[in-house]
């Protein structure tokens, strides 16, 4: 069994009285695309200054690639990471290419690396202009590139697509997945949960310093036991029709806007349903089965 | 403990470094250094009637007064944001997940900013010696090199300070108004605070140290470096009576200016360490 490239232990920090993360225990598996999502002080940020090493553990401890986050190793285990800040604030006098050229001497990665990394993250054209010329999504580019310096197999991705644009973000994840193919791992935080709810391989809900849940987005789902919503399209009298077959079902409610209605109904009651609903034949032009968002999740799970 | 990459060291230092060649701030500071000390070297004896480069020692002792008020506001102005700048942007935590300790961040930038520091200072008052050199003999040129020499390692010693300010302060702001304060206290305040001790007590009670007290303070210390290795001011300044045989020595005073640039430097390393 391949052992986990992330594997946290009774992680806690504490920040004087205030306890920002309490005991958290996290594993990821090599070529996991990992996200971590919580509300504004739920701990997440703390809990990935930890994993980078940027802050000290109150308890507990992180390792990398089986490595301990700040141990004796520490020089090979940060050539392993890459890492993109949410704001990324790079060097305004140097070019592009001259800023990636600085952090992979740092890294002691070789400077050839630097010219292709800028055309994969589209800044090919752009690699002699002054970072203070860039726009704010050139820089995120710019910045995703420094995290690809060394080909890590860990990346950290804070907020990766803040500041792009929508051609930006599929670019970004088109890479990502590509590098998923490659083995590489990746944990990401983002508040825009439908953006990731489709590409991460599993995820963390953190509320209160704690990991309330981890799993697959299906697997969050089931465990809180979200109603489901079925969206039919149909014509006039259609809402008659459907509450009269639906009689006896644990209906949660359902509510017409145009020629459609959506009935929100428990996940036990789906198939019932839907058997029922296929008797109205052609009164029902069209029907789709909505699973509940992450968002829905994820305010499930703080409720 | 983890071991120090002097390669790390050094791929900060040199991008500080060209960071001020680039953006013209080494220009900038010596061509600053080079025209105050050629008016001074040329109107320094104005207030005695005359024009003109009259001899070393006394273009010596005019331009430690420039300097004791221009180095140590240069390099706090320097080395003020150097840590906490980094922080404020927010690209300190990039560079801390990089393969490289703090104590090597902190090293790597105080040598590029000092390195600036001492290239500005060598060639703002080298070209000053170039334009002087027809005129001064082989011991004037060495008393001149000295003067850059301490000037240098007074530079060195305020960047150090202000390092460590930067490493303290909560923000760029604070650090800045930090740094105001500390050129205030160490090159106005301090001498005042000193002679002010030994007129109210009317040098009855501890009149013996107050000459070391001047070695709490690296300006003084440097005034006293290149007042002492010069005869002629030394005998101007009046100072061959009250001063400790201990105190002119100058392998004893660069000692003392080596632990101004040690210590403070070594506070900032412990605190950022933290």
């Amino acid at each position: 069994m391949a052992s986990n490239i992330v594997e946290a232990r009774g992680v806690t920090k504490d920040f004087g009285t205030v306890q920002a993360v309490k005991g958290v225990d996290l594993s990821i598996a090599p070529g996991e695309l990992f996200g971590l999502i919580g509300h504004n002080g739920a701990g997440k940020s703390t809990l990935f200054k930890m994993m980078l090493g940027l802050i000290p553990l109150t308890a507990g401890e992180i390792r990398l690639d089986g490595d301990l986050v700040n141990g004796p190793r520490f020089r090979e285990t940060r050539r392993k990471i890459g890492y993109l800040p949410e704001n990324v604030v790079l060097y305004d006098n140097l070019t592009g290419l001259e800023t990636l050229h600085f952090f992979a001497d740092l890294k002691a990665v070789a400077r050839s690396e630097c010219a292709a990394l800028l055309d994969k993250v589209g800044l090919a054209n752009a690699a002699s202009r002054r970072v203070k010329e860039y726009s704010k999504g050139m820089r995120q580019r710019l910045g995703f590139a420094q995290a690809l310096l060394g080909t890590p197999r860990l990346l950290f991705l804070d907020e990766p697509t803040t500041g792009l644009d929508p051609g930006a973000i599929r670019d970004f994840y088109r890479i990502l997945r590509e590098l998923k193919g490659e083995g590489v791992t990746m944990v990401l935080t983002s508040h825009i949960l439908a953006e990731i709810q489709e590409r991460v391989d599993r995820l963390s809900i953190m509320e209160d310093g704690r990991i309330r849940a981890t799993g697959t987005v299906q697997q969050l789902r089931e465990g809180m036991n979200l109603p489901l919503t079925l969206e039919i399209a149909g014509g006039a009298g259609l809402r008659e029709q459907v509450s009269r077959v639906l009689e006896g079902l644990a209906i949660e409610s359902i509510e017409e806007a145009g020629n459609t209605l959506h009935i929100r109904l428990p996940r036990d009651a789906k198939m019932p349903a839907l058997t029922r609903l296929a008797t109205l034949g052609e009164a029902m032009r069209d029907l789709h089965v909505r699973e509940p968002s992450l968002e829905d999740v994820f305010f499930g799970y703080r409720n | 403990m983890l071991s120090i990459d002097l390669k790390q060291i050094g791929i900060i230092a040199g991008k500080e470094f060209w960071d001020r060649i680039r953006n013209r701030w080494v220009l900038a500071v010596a061509i600053v250094f080079t025209v105050f000390a050629l008016v001074i070297a040329y109107f320094g004896s104005a207030q005695q009637g005359a024009v003109g480069f009259r001899s070393i020692d006394v273009t010596i002792a005019s331009l430690v007064s420039l300097v004791i008020y221009l180095i140590p506001l240069i390099a706090l102005i320097l080395g003020f944001d150097a840590i906490v700048g980094e922080r404020e942007r927010g690209s300190l935590d990039l560079l801390l997940t990089l393969p490289i300790t703090r104590k090597e961040l902190i090293l790597g930038k105080y040598t590029g900013l000092a390195a600036a520091l001492a290239f500005s200072t060598i060639a703002g008052f080298g070209a000053v010696g170039l334009i002087l050199s027809p005129q001064l003999d082989l011991n004037a040129l060495f008393h001149y090199a000295g003067f850059m020499g301490s000037a240098i390692l007074l530079g060195f010693a305020f960047l150090s300070l202000a390092v460590m300010l930067s490493v303290f302060a909560a923000d760029r702001t604070r650090a800045s108004g930090l740094a105001i304060a500390m050129w205030f206290f160490f090159v106005l305040v301090f001498d005042l605070l000193i002679l002010g001790a030994l007129v109210v007590t009317a040098g009855d009670y501890g009149g013996d140290i107050f000459p070391y007290l001047l070695l709490a303070n690296p300006a003084d210390v440097f005034r006293v470096l290149n007042v002492f290795s010069l005869d002629e001011v030394r005998t101007l300044y009046g100072l061959a009576t009250v001063f400790p045989e201990a105190l002119s020595n100058p392998v004893t005073l660069g000692g003392v200016m080596l632990a101004w640039i040690v210590g403070p430097l070594a506070v900032a390393i412990w605190r950022f360490e933290r």
